[in-house]
């Protein structure tokens, strides 16, 4: 029990808390801003592999980080285009189109990232984005080392965190995205283009996922292989029903699924000669499932969520 | 004479094959209200789709205040003072009140929503015209009233001077339509212009100033409601003369089906409080209410999908006690469901399928269903019962409410049940298809069929039924004779006032 207690007592553990949520907090965002305007985005795990991999290669070419994450983002956008085009002009199911996104961006990533990149035994390296000092409170005792010793993207994404809950609650604009994702035809009907709205939140959406992936590459680690997003889109997936679609318990989300990754690990190190590893892998995802179902069941489905919008059709 | 705040001239509009509208023309006082009469499928909701940009017209122009406004742009719809309160409620359910009020009234680029601001207009609007809601509730906690209520106050908070309802009725209650009215003309006192869609013809004498009369997609009449009736404007409406069926008076045979102090309980909630009733063949017992008063129970309990609490009820003099929906197809108790949408047909599914649904053994051959059967025997429904606008294949959707129906009820009727449950059986239609559905049950009757009628609409309970009792609160009224029923009896008898009568008579 004492080894349970030392683990959460220790600075290290919430500095790495922050570290792990970060990209889910990126991704998560991002699908939550597509499915508030009624658009699921199952093209997320693609996404974020292929920002992890563009925002990578261009500061491996040259580019500073920003600019990588910059690049990721545009690269993200540009895939939410292709996935608005097929599902709100088209109007496609969103499962198969967001599953085919996945599967495209995943494997054109390692095809872009094979025929940019020369073969070698050790994968090529950048220099990522280094923590931090904030004057004063880097140096607090404990808390400085816990929570004030993150690289900049990090406080990026908490700050994203607090200004998506900001537009889509108090800004005219937020109401109008909610209002698409609830009623489209109601939306029309107050002189609002649903279809409009859709694009935008889809395209922006997915730029916060290509992020989501680009804090891999230029942060978390330093370099590119092509299964590192692991399953981090999917779990964003379920973080925005967690979070009942809303920005500022989706941060809550990811900080907490962060604490169970973060804590297992560490649980490995204490007890990993007794019980099994793959034991401490399921942790998360085990009290994941159990959060969701007690959150979930007092979720509000954005009432028109997966529903293609036509002009004039009921 | 002032220029008219509102006039469309010569509007055309063609869908592929059908012209919806036929070059129509008409004008709007200020302070007036204009009933837009039809059945449906007239062109009156594709003239006002129009009015409000969601529909471009092939010709003609619509004009606010004598300026042309701009085809198919809602935008400039709103901003010209035209507010539309949609049948099916433009609402988001999981939002706010205020929140569904003020959606795009802001521009959305702005940095910060003006609640505060926008809530005082709200309920000065409210407070104006009497139209009392509380902004923060969420508005799928609201009722189809209350919610319509918002639908008006989303028009009048954008400076609506032009309020369009499209059969504003369609959805409430007796009572709410009679408030709604009472709010609709002490707004046209205020000086608002409004047109409202309908084809009933009691509210369209009642309420409008002028009434236009559209049919086949063309302007047919018009008439100042002081110098009409409502004979001649069905007959205007329908292009020919219709009159609502009445019932001849019958001979009753036994009692098919009696419930003594029978308790349905659903979701912990007695919906049904000791009821007592008999049904005779060969006779309509009408049970009249406004809804919500434990119709839903009742209908449910005969058609074999809720169970009873306590009671006793007897199908043919057997005592049952627990009817399944099987039970009740079997025993031949056929079954109109009060929405036929949702309860009485799959949509997406053809007309066969519909069709053959609750008799799918009969039309199987070695565990397939035999196709070519059901088609046959739809397709039989199809013509006994002069169901239009499909064949056996096509999808039920289609259909427009009346055929629907009317396949509803031949589905049922083609077998010569022994029992008919019908729950609003004419609720929506137009008047040709509620003549024609009225036409069905006496048949019915006729032939001896117990025919249990539930209704809320006075004027089809005393024209089918011989009996009636009024459902309020879960219980029922003792029955009286249809000869002894007026407006006024039945008016209180729905109000509950039966107690002091002799319990238990006839």
């Amino acid at each position: 029990m004492s080894a349970v207690f030392d683990i959460i007592a220790s600075a290290g553990l919430w500095a790495a808390v922050l570290r792990i949520a970060t990209p889910l907090i990126l991704g998560t965002l991002g699908a939550l801003l597509c499915e508030r305007a009624g658009v699921l985005n199952l093209g997320i795990e693609g996404i974020m592999t292929f920002g992890a991999m563009i925002g990578w290669l261009a500061v491996y070419n040259g580019a500073d980080l920003w600019t990588g994450f910059l690049v990721a983002a545009l690269a993200g956008g540009l895939f939410g285009l292709l996935h608005a085009g097929l599902t709100v002009t088209l109007g496609l199911s969103q499962h198969v189109s967001g599953l085919g996104v996945t599967l495209f961006a995943s494997s054109f990533s390692y095809y872009v990232f094979r025929l940019l990149v020369p073969v070698a035994g050790t994968p090529p390296t950048i220099t990522p984005f280094q923590p931090i000092h904030i004057p004063g409170l880097s140096d607090l005792p404990f808390l400085g080392q816990a929570v004030f010793s993150q690289t900049p993207p990090t406080y990026a994404a908490i700050l994203i965190a607090l200004a998506l809950a900001y537009l889509v609650f108090r800004t005219p604009l937020g109401l109008a995205i909610r209002m698409t994702g609830e009623n489209p035809h109601a939306a029309e009907a107050q002189g609002i283009n649903p279809m409009v709205v859709r694009y935008g939140a889809v395209i922006a959406g997915s730029a916060l996922m290509g992020m989501a992936g680009a804090f891999l590459t230029l942060s978390a680690f330093n370099s590119f292989f092509p299964t590192m997003v692991q399953g981090r889109g999917w779990i964003c997936i379920a973080l925005v029903v967690f979070a009942s679609w809303r920005p500022q318990r989706a941060l809550l989300g990811a900080l907490l699924f962060a604490f169970f990754d973060g804590f297992q690990l560490r649980l490995q190190t204490v007890l990993g000669g007794v019980v099994p590893y793959q034991l401490f892998l399921m942790i998360p995802y085990v009290l994941s499932i159990a959060a969701l179902a007690v959150m979930a069941r007092r979720a509000r489905v954005p009432q028109a969520l997966m529903q293609p919008y036509r002009r004039g059709e009921r | 004479m002032s220029t008219p705040v509102l006039q469309i001239e010569n509007v055309s509009k063609r869908f592929g094959q059908t012209l919806a509208n036929d070059n129509i023309s008409l004008s709007l006082d200020k302070g007036e209200i204009v009933a837009l009469l039809g059945e449906n499928g007239a062109g009156k909701t594709t003239l006002m789709s129009i009015l409000f940009g969601h529909y471009v017209p092939d010709s003609g122009r619509v004009m606010v205040d004598g300026q042309e406004l701009p085809a198919g742009r809602p935008r400039a719809a709103i901003r010209a003072g035209i507010g539309m309160v949609h049948q099916h409620f433009a609402l988001a359910p999981n939002l706010t009140v205020l929140e569904n009020v003020t959606t795009g009234t802001e521009s959305l680029w702005s940095p910060r929503s003006r609640r505060r601001e926008a809530r005082a207009k709200l309920l000065a609007i409210s407070e104006r015209f009497g139209l009392k809601v509380d902004p923060d509730a969420r508005l799928g906690d609201l009722s189809v009233g209350e919610q319509q209520r918002v639908e008006i106050l989303k028009a009048l908070y954008n400076e609506a001077r032009i309020l369009v309802l499209d059969e504003p009725t369609a959805v409430l209650t007796q009572i709410e339509a009679e408030r709604l009215f009472a709010t609709l003309k002490d707004m046209a006192a205020q000086g608002l212009s409004l047109i409202f869609i309908s084809h009933k013809l009691d509210e369209v004498m009642s309420t409008a100033d002028r009434i236009v009369v559209l049919r086949g997609g063309r302007h047919v009449a018009e008439r100042r409601a002081s110098e009409t009736s409502k004979p001649e404007l069905a007959e205007l409406m329908v292009g020919r003369a219709v009159s609502r069926p009445v019932r001849e008076p019958s001979d009753p045979g036994d009692v098919v089906l009696e419930a003594a102090a029978v308790t349905v309980r659903i979701g912990g909630v007695d919906r049904l409080k000791a009821v007592d009733f008999r049904l005779r063949a060969g006779e309509v017992l009408g049970i009249i209410g406004v809804s919500g008063n434990g119709q839903a129970a009742l209908a449910q309990l005969l058609s074999g999908t809720a169970a009873m609490a306590s009671g006793d009820l007897l199908l043919f003099g057997q005592p049952v006690d627990a009817l399944s929906v099987k039970d009740a197809v079997t025993a031949g108790i056929g079954r109109i469901p009060e929405d036929r949408n949702k309860d009485g047909a799959i949509g997406e599914m053809a007309i066969w399928e519909n069709a053959i649904l609750e008799r799918l053994s009969s039309f199987s051959r070695h565990g397939l269903v035999d196709r070519q059967a059901g088609m046959a025997f739809a397709q039989t429904i199809i013509d006994t019962f002069d169901v239009r606008g499909g064949s056996p294949a096509s999808r039920i959707r289609l259909l427009s409410g009346g055929n629907m129906q009317k396949l509803i009820l031949g589905r049922n009727l083609i077998d010569r049940p022994r029992i008919l449950i019908a729950a609003q059986p004419a609720r929506g239609l137009d008047e040709g298809a509620v003549a024609a559905v009225h036409e069905r049950i006496l048949d019915a009757r006729r032939q001896g069929t117990a025919v249990l009628l539930i209704s809320e609409d006075l004027d089809e309970v005393m024209a089918l039924a011989d009996r009636i009792q009024a459902i309020v609160g879960g219980r029922l009224s003792p029955p009286i004779p249809a000869q002894e029923a007026s407006t006024r009896r039945l008016g209180l008898m729905m109000a509950g006032e039966w107690e002091g009568e002799t319990a238990h008579a006839v």
